[in-house]
């Protein structure tokens, strides 16, 4: 994955909104979307109660129950999902680097923040609804490069049909 | 550039002319090149959106961009019944910053009476249409990194990061 780093939760969290805000009304389990994108279960039940909290999806009981997505796709940006689950632009943890207080360290600092800015205004800029057209522009490109491998690609998704 | 912002508080006094805006956005949108009996109204738009009255730039503006055919400048207004919902401007740059002929749209404006309507996309597919007859195959803009409300309008166009990077610095001290 190349860009900003992220933290692995925020990337599951990514991920899941996407898969939720797709087909808004579907109920999506969490086995579900853990078995699409090869990750354990009990982690991303944790990642998925916490977008509960946020109020970004919410959790539906009884049988065909799971989660589905309770926000606005027009609305809700890339940022708001980034937030929840950790603040871009601080190392892990709040610690300091060593030297980060030398010349060198806060002119380093002014660098990294510059790129931190653009990063920011970046994720705050793009919208659920713009990233579903973009996946959809994705799933264009890799059909005319590949097409046997769309084929089969689509074929694996047909439970998750729309 | 001209920003697109939240709509004013809704006052008593409006509860008249938003009535009378309901209707104006009921009718069809029609794009069309900009006339200079249209200056006042984009003058009143952009004093909503920005706070600012510019009659001198919009005047200027007037002269470089309205009333010419040339697909290479354009200055578009929509038209909802009899009042101008917004406008944008914009024209074929050649080989600035090194880049081959492209679309520059520099300013685009919609009245906070006519957002969500779809008004903003067609102001821009239409500007994007006079730049294609003008031979280009690129549109760009330039906007600041914190107005996240236009920078979402164009990204849900299709807009992504260019290859330039914006630079500055202080000119004093």
């Amino acid at each position: 994955m190349r860009g900003v780093k992220l933290q692995k939760n925020t990337y599951l969290a990514l991920y899941s909104v996407l898969e939720f805000a797709a087909d808004p009304e579907r109920h999506v389990s969490a086995a579900e979307i853990a078995d699409k994108y090869g990750v354990s279960s009990h982690h991303l039940a944790k990642v998925l109660s916490e977008l509960a909290r946020a109020g970004i999806v919410e959790s539906v009981r009884g049988a065909g129950g799971g989660y589905r997505f309770a926000g606005n796709v027009r609305r809700l940006t890339l940022m708001d999902v980034i937030q929840t689950f950790e603040e871009l632009g601080l190392p892990d943890g709040g610690r300091r680097e060593a030297g980060e207080l030398t010349p060198v360290g806060l002119a380093l600092g002014v660098v990294l923040s510059e790129i931190d800015e653009i990063a920011k205004a970046t994720f705050s800029s793009i919208t659920l609804a713009t990233m579903l057209r973009l996946i959809e522009r994705q799933q264009r490109v890799v059909a005319r490069r590949s097409p046997a491998r769309a084929k089969s690609a689509a074929a694996r998704e047909r439970p998750n049909s729309r | 550039m001209a920003a697109l912002r939240a709509p004013s508080r809704p006052s008593r006094r409006g509860d008249a002319r938003r009535t009378a805006v309901r209707q104006e956005a009921a009718s069809p949108v029609v794009i069309r090149r900009v006339r200079r009996e249209d200056l006042p109204q984009i003058v009143a738009i952009d004093a909503t959106v920005t706070g600012l009255e510019k009659r001198d730039y919009w005047r200027s503006l007037f002269s470089r961009y309205g009333g010419n055919g040339r697909a290479e400048r354009q200055f578009l207004v929509a038209e909802a019944g009899r009042r101008v919902a917004g406008m944008v401007i914009g024209e074929v740059r050649d080989w600035e910053f090194g880049s081959p002929p492209c679309g520059w749209v520099f300013a685009i404006d919609v009245d906070p009476d006519f957002r969500q309507a779809g008004i903003g996309a067609r102001l821009l597919e239409a500007i994007c249409a006079s730049f294609r007859r003008a031979g280009v195959s690129k549109v760009r803009t330039l906007l600041a990194r914190d107005n996240t409300l236009i920078l979402s309008f164009f990204r849900s166009q299709g807009m992504m990061a260019g290859p330039f990077i914006p630079l500055e610095m202080d000119l004093d001290g």
